[in-house]
Parts: C-alpha cells; structure tokens; sequence
C-alpha cells in the first residue's frame, strides 16, 4: 500500500483519525489558517511550474499552452478569486427580518463539514484534484487527496510536493488504485467529491450510503454539438475543432459528437479539414501542439471502436502505438446504433451524425442521457434558445466549446447520469460548507409567545394564524410565536 | 401499478406541460385551495392518526405549507428568470447566466408524524420547479394517506402528480424505478436505503433525517421562559417531532429547577390528567409505544411514567440524572419522554454534543453571548435556535436540513425549488470578433501564450476594477487588429 503521510507506512485508516482529530481540535476554522493554505497552495503552483509541466509532459505528452491554461493557471485563478473573496464568504448571511422577527436574529453560517475526499482524473490530473481542493480549504475541511494513479507523473509529484507546502496535520495524499479507493471508501467521510466515470460513480454513491455522506460526481457522457441554421462556418469550424482536439479529445466537456443537416455538412467538412491544418499542421504526429492518448489501453480502445464503426473516416484514422499517438479522425455516415455512439469517446474520433431537420436534432439528444455540456453553433438566435429550452444538460454554450468551464462565476456540474452537484468559484466552497439555519431570539414578548401554548383557544389559534402566514405585501414570514 | 404510475408521470413531464410559468401557478394555487377547502377533513384524518388536536394542525401543518404555495406564487417568475453571473475579460460582450430547470420526474416519500407538511412541502417545491412528481404518503398515517389519495387528483393534474399508497413492498417497487431525484423524510436506516437504491440511477437525493436534538440549558438563562417553551417544543404532537428538543443537558445545581418549571408548566399546559386534556395527543401506534416504555425502563423517572397501551397513551415524563450510555441516549426518542444529562460546564456540554452524530436541531439557552458563540462556533448541526425551540422551522428563508447523519440536503420556500431544479450554466457566445479568439489557437508561440494568459488571468484584487479597465483596453485592440489588418 503506498501511501505519503507524515509517518511512513501509516495506515489509511490512520491517516484519516490523524486528520479528524486534526478537525475536532479546530485548527482550520480560522480564516487566517484558510488564506495560508490557500496562498501556500498558490506557492506550490508557481514555485514548482517546471516540474508540473513536465509531469503533465510524462503523462499525456500535454502539449506547454494546454498544460499552463487548462491546468496550471484555472487553478491559480480559482485560488486567486477565492482568496479574495473568501472573507466575504465566510459571513453569515442574514434572511427575512420584518415587523415581527426585528427583535430576532436570523441568518445563515457557512461551517466546515469534517474531513472530505477529493478523487482525481488523469485528464487534467493537477486541475480536477487541486480545484476542488481549493473550495474546500477555503470551508474549513481537512482533507485526502487521492490523485489517479493512471497520471502516474502528476500523481508522484503531487504527492511530493502537498505534504510539502500543506499542513501535514490536515491534508493528505493517498496513492494507489483500485483496491486502495475501494478500502478508502469503507471509511467514513463528511463529503466525497469524485470526478470520473459513472461505473465507478455508481459504487461510490452506494459506498457513500452506508455513512450517508453527501457527494459531488463531475462524470461525463456524450456532449453533443449542433451547427444549424446560418453562421460563419470557418469560425465555428475553428471553435469545434478546438475544443474537440484539445487534450486529444480527452476531456468530459470535448463536444462528442456533431449534428447537422447533410448540406451544411458538405461545407463543415473542408473547414474542419482547413482548421486542422491551421492548428497543426499537415502532420499533426510533428505539432508540439497536439496531446497524446494517455495509456496503451485507452489507445486500444480507440482503435477498436474505429474498427467496429459502420461509418466513413474522411479525415485522419492513423495513430501509433509506440508513442500514443491518434490523429485527428472525423467519421461520417452512421447513425445512432453505431458503435460510435454508444459509449463517451472520450478521444481525438469525431463522427458527424446528419440530420434533416432541428427538430430531429433535439428529439436524437433528448432520447439519450442528459450530458455534461451541449453545444450550438448558429447565428440564428431563435435556434439557439429552441435548443435551451427543448433540452437539458450540465452546461450550455452556443458558439464554442469548453470556455463556459472556466468562467468563475458559473457553476459547473452534470445532470442525470452526467454528474450531481456543482464547483468552480465559489461553487466550490458552497460545495464543502453546510448551510447551518441560525435564529437568536430573546426573551422577551412572552406574552406573544404565550399564544401559541396550550390549552389552545380559537381565538389565540385566529392571532397566531394571522400572525404567521405569509401577507399579500412584502411583510414576508412572520414569526411571532 | 407503481410502474405506472411513475411511467404516466414522465410522459406526463415529457409532453412539456409542467414547465411554462402559467401551469406551475395554476397547480399551485390548486394545492392551496385543498388545503383551504378541506380543512375540516384534513384534521379529522389527523385526529384519527396521531390524536393531534385540531388547534395544532393548522399552526404545525398547514400553514407552513401555503406560506410556501405563496412565497412561490409570488416570487416564480424571478426564480425562472435567468440569473446573469460576473463575466471576465474574453467573455465581456457574451451572455453569461444560470438558468433553473426542471429535473424531470421527482419521487416524495412523506412521513407519519406530519404526513401534510412533510409530503406536501417538497411537493410546492417540485410543482414550482416544473417537474412531475410521484407523491408516496406514509403508510403509518393511514388516514391521511388514503384522504390525500383521494384529494390530490381532484385539485392537481393527476397523471403529473400520482399518489402511491402502500407499505414497505410497494415503496420497495418504487424505488427500482428511475427516478430525477429522489426526497425522503423519515429516519436514517431508510434513508441509507433509499441513498443505495438512488445510486444504482445516478439519482441526487434529499434525506431529512433525524436524530437527538441537544437541548442547553445555562445556568445564566431565564429558566422560567426557557422551560415553558421547552415543554411546548418537547411535548406538542406527543413528542413525535424530528425538530423536538431530545434531551436536556444542564449544570446539576439547576436540575431541580428545570424539573420544576417544566412541571408547573405541564399542568398549565395539559392540567392535572393529560390524558383527558385535547390538547394532547397519542403515540401513532403500538410499536412505537412499546419501544418508547423500553427506553424509559431503568431510568429515574421525576415527573410521569404512566401509561394506558389501550390508547397508546404515555404521560409526559421527565427523566432525570440520565446517564451518557443509557439506552435512551443512544436513539432518537421521538416521544414525550425528556431526559436529563447532567453536565458541569460548557466545556463538557460541547464534547458531549461533538462526540455524538450530527444532529438535526440545537438548542440553547443562555443570556451569556460568549456561551452561545462558543455554542455556534464549537459545534455544528442542521440547524440551531438560541433561546427557543422549533420556530426556525417557520422561516421559510432560512434552509431547513440536516448534516452528516441527520441528512442530506435542505428545503422550505425558495431552498426547495433550488433543491429540486438544475441550475445549468448558459453561455451564450456570437461567432464573431474571431480575432480574439485566434490567441488561444495552436500552433502556440510564446507571444500567444503571453496574450492568452494576459486575458485569463484574474490576479488583481477587484474582479469589477479590472473588468472595466480592459473593457477599454480590449476595446483599444480590436481597433488597433483593424488598423494592423488595413495597413500591416
């Protein structure tokens, strides 16, 4: 069992009394011991950027401009953001106070939930483990990390480095696969946050029944992209393929699959092909731009899907074992019973299904589970909001792909069999708190008290009705009890 | 039959018609019409079930759900409105909002002690999310379960909104069908149930849940105030309150006090015979009155300790010098049994509340400021009140819910629509001012990288500051693009 804390060889179960003992004695309650983690974290990330990218190098052959914007700078912006905010946040919100409740006082804390577990993705293994880890220092938690082990590179270095920067009292890094997360999860945790699969989602969810612990599952599916009606081609060609390429397909927000009417794809096709080579060239194996697939298996996985597809492949279909390597593959022709449509292909493949109309278009994604994001591109505005409000999905954004994730202020999370619960931002840090209800009342007006007390009347229940049910104006609730 | 139900329910939700604003209000003030319209019969099934008198029913059930229906009515349209968030830099002339949505088809499993508020409140609030919702009262409130199933479908949309009735076996069947999000009030065994059976589907749920709710007394309190609404809180609907307080924890040079205020205060309250008193009820049903003698069995009885099995009738009961490991102390009471644990100061009162599970409500009563920070700040709960019980239940503002063992998630008022929608992220982007966006594009070079980077970054202190003086520098260079593109 490999695991870094602070005494070599301590067992999980160790390391997680250590860190609620660590909890129980309140020593992360304080704002103060909040902002020095969280600015220790920031130092982590600036003083160790070499390192990072070239573990982020090892694992997927990130190509520097991925690895610096979707990974090291979205987790040094949270962890500004929250930084400067994390004051206000931290302040209990006060609710409704009128007529009667001005003698109360009534307002909602923010507070710690306990000890947390946080599980990573290999596909932007620094991101989706330090994000989340962000919201909740910034709530007060002690928490374990348990990076995956399949980003082996980030994994070690992670490892290295958290007990280094972070209090080793309150955070910990556990290694290990599937047997290590199968015994962390028979513990008990205040809040398990997992990004990945739904088969795994699934076990979790019943792990996490046995305590009753909330979680939060950031999994995937397929995202679906619809280009409809009139636009600017080559600039939605660029943005498509963009966000498709980007991590060689390999990420949960990737537009998954295209829709689009048989014409529109005549014109699609040259302009994917034309911002392809824009991008990288007409050797994309040569870009240093382009990413690698991240294990031989999921390689082997890729392949063997363009091996069982029904479909065309007009662009790409070569790779390379050796080096991972897949190209950029666009595959047309097939329908929805394609091999190609069944699971999240979660890789550089991308087919485009036609349609003949936007009604089609909706009905073929509504009939499938709700994904993690949906994508429009058109420059109609009435297709735009049809596709709104006809369908469901985690995220919504018409024009491009990915960016809505790394806007602070929106939420980010699944619905339905893409995910429950949401972070980035302050998100994040609603994520780990619990909102704890709080009334401070007084003691006097006893004689209003005194209403509500048996032996009942009917004219103290006529007072105490009229007394407590909402008014016509904004007098809100009373509460005069 | 449970199939059908929830198969017609999301036909019903697929045909679209639980979404727009005017058929949410209509169901609404539906609801609200039954609970006007058949008062009279929603007491008496109450009178029959759990003997609760007819002056309670209205202050503990009925309204807290039309001040929901209300609340809602009001407020829906801004609810539904799209909420715009902070954009940054690149996304300055985008619109960027959340936008609540409706899950689709919800399943509300109610409870017994108080089936209308506990079924019908998660119902406002899925009603006014747009969702379907499959309604399954308790069966151990046999009464109000069959009334409900017979008032629903005269006021509601009957195929959007189906009532199951049935025990465990039908609630079973239930719960192998796939569901949106799945709102469970009852105890935490169930609850940990019916979490397992949402996971096989993916499926959020709320659990409100239970527990023993701690109950503080300071020395430096008015005892006289603090033990009359106590024994209000304790012993309204017989003590079968997930909010009641559980147990009392004080100094033991007050317990004599305490005992006899709450005393004095019984007889005011429910005179010298409990049991000829209207006001006060029964236990629900024999099962739950054999496990309450259970509990009582080995401790100091100081005020009560009779009983009548015929009519499930137990008289308030004081406990007193109750010991930490006593079997009363290991479960949820939910009865009018009240012990009393002694405990010498705030400190112990903290340990002892922190080394139980979560509770659902905390209670504590001091007019020492510094006892109730350390109280707030020390421990934690679904919810607390200082100086009172069970009246944060009616601020529908404030989020009513559990932590840890004691639940999963949090309603009333606005927080139910919130629990029962999705808040989906919209960005809405125009394919123009490409230029902007060609930074971001490979093949990288080190100057694109610097522009990327110089756009995303947010490091400086005040989002708002940076916003508007890059909205001028941004400006600056799409213009300066033009003129590079006319004359470089």
């Amino acid at each position: 069992m490999s695991s870094f804390g602070v005494f070599e060889m301590e067992s999980q179960r160790q390391i997680i009394e250590r860190l609620r003992a660590a909890f129980q004695s309140g020593v992360t309650a304080p704002l103060q011991f909040r902002l020095t983690q969280l600015k220790s974290l920031l130092s982590l990330l600036e003083d160790n950027e070499p390192q990072i990218l070239e573990a982020l190098q090892k694992d997927l052959a990130k190509p520097k401009f991925e690895a610096v914007l979707s990974e090291i700078d979205m987790v040094v912006n949270d962890l500004c953001y929250t930084i400067n905010s994390l004051p206000t946040w931290i302040q209990p919100s006060y609710v409704g106070k009128n007529l009667a409740t001005k003698l109360d006082d009534c307002f909602v804390r923010r507070e710690p939930l306990g000890v947390v577990l946080i599980i990573g993705a290999w596909n932007y293994p620094l991101q989706l483990i330090l994000a989340p880890l962000i919201g909740a220092i910034a709530a007060g938690n002690c928490a374990i990390l348990k990076p995956s082990e399949i980003s082996r590179a980030t994994e070690r270095l992670l490892a290295q480095l958290i007990p280094k920067y972070l209090s080793q009292e309150c955070f910990a890094v556990i290694c290990g696969g599937a047997e290590e997360t199968k015994s962390l999860l028979e513990n008990r945790f205040d809040h398990i946050f997992y990004t990945g699969s739904q088969a795994v989602a699934r076990s979790i969810l019943q792990a996490a029944a046995v305590h009753l612990t909330p979680v939060t599952l950031e999994l995937g599916g397929k995202c679906p992209c619809l280009i409809y009606g009139r636009l600017d081609m080559l600039a939605a060609a660029k943005r498509l393929v963009w966000s498709k390429f980007f991590n060689a397909g390999q990420s949960c927000v990737a537009p998954d699959y295209v829709l689009c009417t048989p014409e529109m794809r005549e014109e699609l096709l040259p302009a994917i092909a034309k911002a392809l080579s824009i991008f990288y060239g007409s050797q994309p194996k040569q870009s240093e731009d382009f990413s690698r697939i991240v294990t031989d298996r999921h390689w082997d996985r890729l392949m063997a899907l363009l091996g069982k597809t029904q479909g065309r492949v007009v662009m790409g279909g070569e790779g390379s074992k050796e080096d991972k390597y897949f190209a950029p593959t666009v595959v047309v022709d097939l329908d929805g019973s394609d091999a190609l449509m069944q699971e999240e292909i979660f890789g550089p493949i991308m087919p485009i299904l036609t349609i003949e109309s936007l009604e089609q278009g909706i009905t073929f994604i509504n009939q499938r589970e709700k994904p993690l994001a949906l994508y429009v591109f058109s420059d109609e505005s009435q297709v735009v909001n049809m596709v709104l409000e006809r369908t469901s999905s985690g995220g919504f954004c018409s024009n491009d792909g990915i960016v809505h994730m790394t806007l602070p202020g929106l939420p980010f999370g699944g619905v339905g069999a893409s995910g429950m619960g949401s972070y980035h931002g302050r998100w994040t840090f609603e994520t780990f708190s619990h909102r704890r209800g709080c009334m401070l009342r007084g003691w006097g007006l006893e004689r209003i008290s005194m209403l509500r007390y048996p032996p009942y009347t009917e004219s103290n229940l006529s007072w105490l009705r009229w007394a407590t049910s909402a008014k016509k104006k904004s007098w809100g609730v009373c509460s005069v009890m | 039959m449970e199939k059908q139900a929830v198969d017609g329910a999301r036909r019903a939700f697929n045909s679209g018609r639980s979404r727009p604003l005017q058929y949410r209000k209509q169901q609404l003030s539906a609801l609200l019409r039954l609970i006007r319209e058949r008062q009279a019969e929603i007491v008496s099934a109450l009178k029959r079930d759990i003997s609760r008198s007819e002056f309670d029913t209205p202050i503990f059930e009925l309204i807290g759900i039309e001040n929901d229906i209300k609340l809602a009515e009001r407020n829906l349209a801004d609810w539904m409105a799209p909420q715009p968030v902070k954009k940054t830099l690149l996304t300055i002339t985008d619109d960027v909002y959340i936008k609540a949505e409706p899950l689709g088809v919800v399943l509300i499993i109610g409870a017994w002690n108080y089936p209308w508020s506990l079924t019908l409140r998660p119902l406002v609030g899925a009603i006014a999310a747009g969702n379907a919702a499959v309604v399954k009262p308790s069966e151990v409130s046999k009464s109000s379960a069959s009334l409900l199933k017979e008032l629903l479908p005269q006021y509601l949309d009957t195929e959007m909104y189906p009532v199951v009735t049935g025990g465990v076996p039908e609630t079973q069947e239930l719960l192998k069908q796939r569901f949106d999000h799945i709102f469970y009030t009852g105890n935490s065994t169930v609850g940990k149930l019916v979490m397992e059976a949402a996971a096989r589907h993916l499926a959020p749920v709320t659990l409100e849940l239970g527990g023993k709710s701690p109950c503080y007394i300071d020395k430096d309190c008015d005892i006289a105030v603090a033990c009359r609404r106590i024994t209000w809180g304790k012993f309204a609907n017989c003590g079968q309150t997930c909010i009641a307080p559980d147990y009392i924890l004080c100094h033991p040079n007050i317990q004599h006090r305490v005992i006899e205020e709450i005393r004095q205060t019984l007889l005011e309250f429910y005179g010298e015979d409990p049991k000829t008193s209207p006001d006060y009820g029964r236990i629900i049903n024999q099962h739950h009155f054999d496990r309450l003698l259970a509990l009582i069995e080995g401790c100091t009885v100081a005020v009560g300790g009779e009983s009548d099995k015929s009519q499930c009738y137990i008289t308030p009961t004081i406990l007193k010098d109750v010991l930490p490991h006593a079997r009363i102390m290991q479960e949820e009471i939910f009865g009018p049994v009240l012990p009393i644990v002694t405990a010498g100061d705030v400190n112990e009162v903290i340990r002892f509340i922190n080394e139980r599970p979560k509770p659902l409500a905390l209670y504590v009563f001091s007019s020492n400021k510094k006892v109730v920070r350390r109280m707030l700040n020390e421990t934690t709960s679904g919810g607390v009140l200082v100086n009172d019980v069970m009246v944060h239940y009616t601020i529908n503002a404030l989020p009513f819910g559990g932590v840890g063992n004691s639940g999963v998630g949090r309603y009333h008022g606005k927080h139910t629509f919130d629990q029962l929608s999705h808040h989906r992220a919209c960005l809405i982007k125009s394919l123009a001012m490409e230029r902007l966006n060609m930074a971001r594009y490979p093949p990288m070079t080190p100057s694109r990288l610097r522009t990327s980077m110089f756009f995303l970054r947010s490091r400086s202190g005040s989002c708002d500051q940076a916003l508007r003086a890059w909205a001028v520098v941004s400006s600056l260079l799409r213009y300066s693009d033009i003129i590079v593109i006319c004359f470089g």
